[in-house]
């Protein structure tokens, strides 16, 4: 077993049998789902308004070569800088380089998954730059050391009281727990923050190919201060992240707010395209785009799960799943934990070492259901177990099983014959007493579960003795 | 029209009267009853676990039982989503897949088999308990059945069908993951049997006995006053079944609260 699913399986054990984060997040979601209903109704055709999203996302990945060059060549003539970053060491590279021999000392930070996924603070803070999350929820665990649990609310795991006695230590001088109050403390510091960053660092939620600019959506508008209030602006994105028009946003901005929080539109959207032109008085003198691969290209090529690059980071997909709601976005060690991450992650990290992932699942279906893209997320799920029997380690009785279950599958007879001996044998270890043992044939299973009641007799010998009853 | 039983490897040897019961409705709504005795299993362990080498032989098996059959009805929305969707796909290569998808469209699950097929929502079954009704992911997600099993419980006489909260949720049973994730998969349980207890319910249904024998292993281990059982052992019981059956069900959970072997 991997270290990471060792680590995964600690960590699960641990939250599983943890009542008050149940409680939290049950709550948390519960708002989310009431939310996502209304959200969802406002929409004359839910279901026609995925299908559509799918065909334009599916339109972009299938043309990806295309639409990027048009991106590229449209960005830069309004006046930004493109750089491609093969992998998180590149992007990494640049982004400090550029901060570096700019004389940047601090920088203000939108919420941005993918510069989760490069690690990009931590290369920064190595090359002496102080980074400042600026999304509430993000700034929140940053204050607390910890990574995102969720990739659209960050802090779902916290209670109003975790917050207002994390604020009290790390901020000072905070004596409420008002929700109200503890945002205009975070505002107050973050202020000072934004008026002394040097450099402005955002994600972007769609990279619009025929206008060149990119598209960004945040609920508290620290977005729009990132990107125009220091004198530059990074802007770094997945090269999935391209749309062909925007037009599509159209569609595709109330689809991320509704399947993301519940909302119409969120409630900053913000479209960027360049830099300070001479005439104008606000935004950045510099505006670089990063755009990465790492891993993308080769999921491109495989035409099973390309449609995972559909993905827009909407979150929706965690909250309809029972696995992430019982373990937990931390304990998946990944960056993109729930559904999506365990789909994704065996591409950009290896299948060998986070396999487990996709067996981490009941197979359920929720989170294919709620994909307002259309992602065929379990499915994949499934997919992916094939590729680790196919590719990579599963442990030598798992194979040898299997072997010897088709084996035994492949004739009626020994299908009655070892079942009959496998009834008998449940029968006599029960009897003696040995549920819940070492010696309990049932395993794992009785930590859960009472003994099962096996029948004497299986359906074939009842229907053989007296061509069913009756 | 002659009905071929497709009953799942786990329900022929843990829960054989799951597929009597199925037996009974069918027969009473004038159906002939064929068991193909060389069936055994439909290879879903093999597949969901990634082993889809050793699952094709069986897939190419089931359609040699069942190819010449003029309607499979099965008690289980897990193994019909076996073969109506995943075949085609595990088959993808083979000369069977075309084959595949022809058997896949004659496969039921029972609930889908009675209201779609026979037309059929009123069985004449008579079953005076309160029900809840556990939304089984395969038959919900895959098959698209919500409604189908909710009306033939309505049309059970006596029968008052109560709503539990998030009864579309998964209860963690999910084959290997019960033992691989045992911790997970159990607190995924206990959620759904809370839900299942809150709705005031004696019963629980559904159209999977595979989730049913996961949520009555973890019921009875804590000694809720719940119980399962299977939706076509609730159609089947009528009038002058009903007092005798549910009085054996209740017995037997007594017993095993009191710790007496099954």
């Amino acid at each position: 077993m991997s270290t990471a699913a060792q680590e995964f399986l600690r960590r699960s054990i641990e939250k599983s049998a943890d009542l008050t984060h149940k409680q939290i997040i049950r709550r948390g979601i519960d708002q989310y789902n009431t939310a996502n209903d209304r959200g969802r109704m406002r929409f004359a055709d839910w279901e026609a308004a995925r299908q559509r999203c799918h065909e334009i996302k599916w339109e972009a990945l299938n043309n990806l070569d295309r639409y990027l060059l048009e991106f590229e060549q449209r960005a830069k003539e309004r006046g930004a800088h493109v750089f491609w970053a093969e992998n998180s060491a590149e992007a990494c590279r640049y982004i400090t380089e550029l901060a570096t021999s700019r004389g940047v000392h601090k920088v203000v930070k939108s919420k941005s998954m993918v510069a989760e996924e490069i690690h990009l603070t931590p290369a920064l803070e190595k090359a002496g730059v102080q980074v400042v999350e600026t999304d509430l929820g993000e700034y929140i665990v940053q204050l607390r050391d910890e990574p995102p649990y969720h990739i659209v609310t960050p802090a779902m795991h916290l209670t109003r009281k975790d917050i207002a006695d994390l604020f009290k230590e790390k901020l000072g001088d905070v004596d409420t727990d008002d929700p109200v109050e503890l945002v205009a403390v975070a505002r107050r510091a973050l202020r000072r923050d934004f008026f002394s960053g040097e450099m402005g660092i955002s994600g972007a939620n769609f990279l619009v190919a025929d206008s060149g600019m990119i598209a960004l959506t945040t609920n508290e508008g620290n977005g729009r201060l990132c990107t125009s209030l220091p004198r530059i602006h990074v802007a770094l994105a997945g090269i999935e992240k391209v749309i062909p028009k925007l037009q599509d946003l159209a569609l595709l901005w109330p689809v991320l707010a509704t399947a993301g929080t519940g909302q119409p539109i969120t409630c900053y959207s913000t479209l960027i395209g360049g830099p300070r032109k001479p005439n104008e008085v606000d935004g950045p003198e510099e505006f670089h785009i990063v755009l990465l691969d790492n891993g993308r290209s080769e999921l491109l090529a495989d035409v099973e799960q390309r449609d995972v690059l559909h993905c827009i980071r909407c979150g929706a997909c965690l909250n309809a799943c029972p696995v992430f709601r019982t373990v937990g976005g931390h304990s998946y060690g990944t960056t993109y934990p729930g559904p999506i991450g365990s789909v994704l992650t065996p591409h950009l990290r290896g299948l060998n070492e986070f396999q487990h992932l996709s067996y981490a699942s009941s197979l359920c279906g929720a989170c294919t259901d709620s994909c307002p893209v259309k992602i065929d997320l379990h499915h994949h799920l499934l997919e992916n177990r094939r590729n680790a029997v196919n590719g990579a380690e599963r442990p030598w009785s798992e194979r040898i099983g299997f072997k010897i279950w088709q084996w035994t599958m492949q004739s009626a007879s020994r299908f009655r014959i070892l079942g009959g001996l496998a009834r008998a044998a449940l029968r006599v270890a029960h009897r003696l007493g040995l549920d819940g043992t070492p010696l309990d044939p049932m395993g794992p299973w009785s930590k859960n579960h009472a003994a099962p009641r096996v029948p004497k007799k299986s359906f074939r010998a009842l229907w053989g003795k007296n061509n069913a009853a009756n | 029209m002659r009905v071929a039983l497709f009953i799942p490897c786990f329900v022929d040897q843990l829960t054989p009267e799951v597929g009597l019961d199925m037996v009974r409705v069918l027969r009473r709504l004038g159906y002939d009853v064929d068991f193909p005795q060389e069936q055994t299993c439909c290879g879903q362990p093999g597949f969901n676990s990634g082993y889809w080498n050793d699952a094709r032989p069986l897939a190419e098996r089931f359609l040699a039982v069942f190819g010449s059959a003029e309607i499979v009805v099965c008690p289980s929305g897990s193994c019909t989503t076996m073969v109506r969707n995943f075949y085609p796909q595990l088959l993808a290569d083979s000369p069977l897949r075309e084959k595949a998808i022809e058997v896949g469209r004659k496969v039921f699950e029972f609930t889908e088999f009675l209201t779609r097929v026979a037309k059929a929502t009123d069985v004449g079954a008579c079953f005076p308990h309160r029900v809840t009704y556990h939304d089984a992911c395969h038959a919900l997600r895959e098959l698209h059945l919500k409604q189908e099993p909710r009306e033939l419980l309505r049309h059970v006489r006596s029968l008052e069908l109560v709503e539990m909260p998030y009864s579309e949720e998964c209860c963690g049973f999910g084959g290997t993951f019960a033992t691989k994730f045992t911790m997970i998969s159990g607190a995924m349980g206990n959620t759904k049997c809370g839900n299942a207890e809150s709705s005031g319910a004696e019963f629980i249904t559904s159209t999977d006995p595979s989730c049913l024998l996961h949520i009555d292993g973890i019921l009875r281990k804590q000694n809720s006053t719940v119980r399962t059982i299977y939706l076509a052992s609730i159609l089947a019981q009528t009038d002058s079944s009903a007092g005798m059956k549910a009085r054996d069900a209740a017995g037997a959970a007594a017993k095993t609260v009191s710790g007496t072997p099954p």
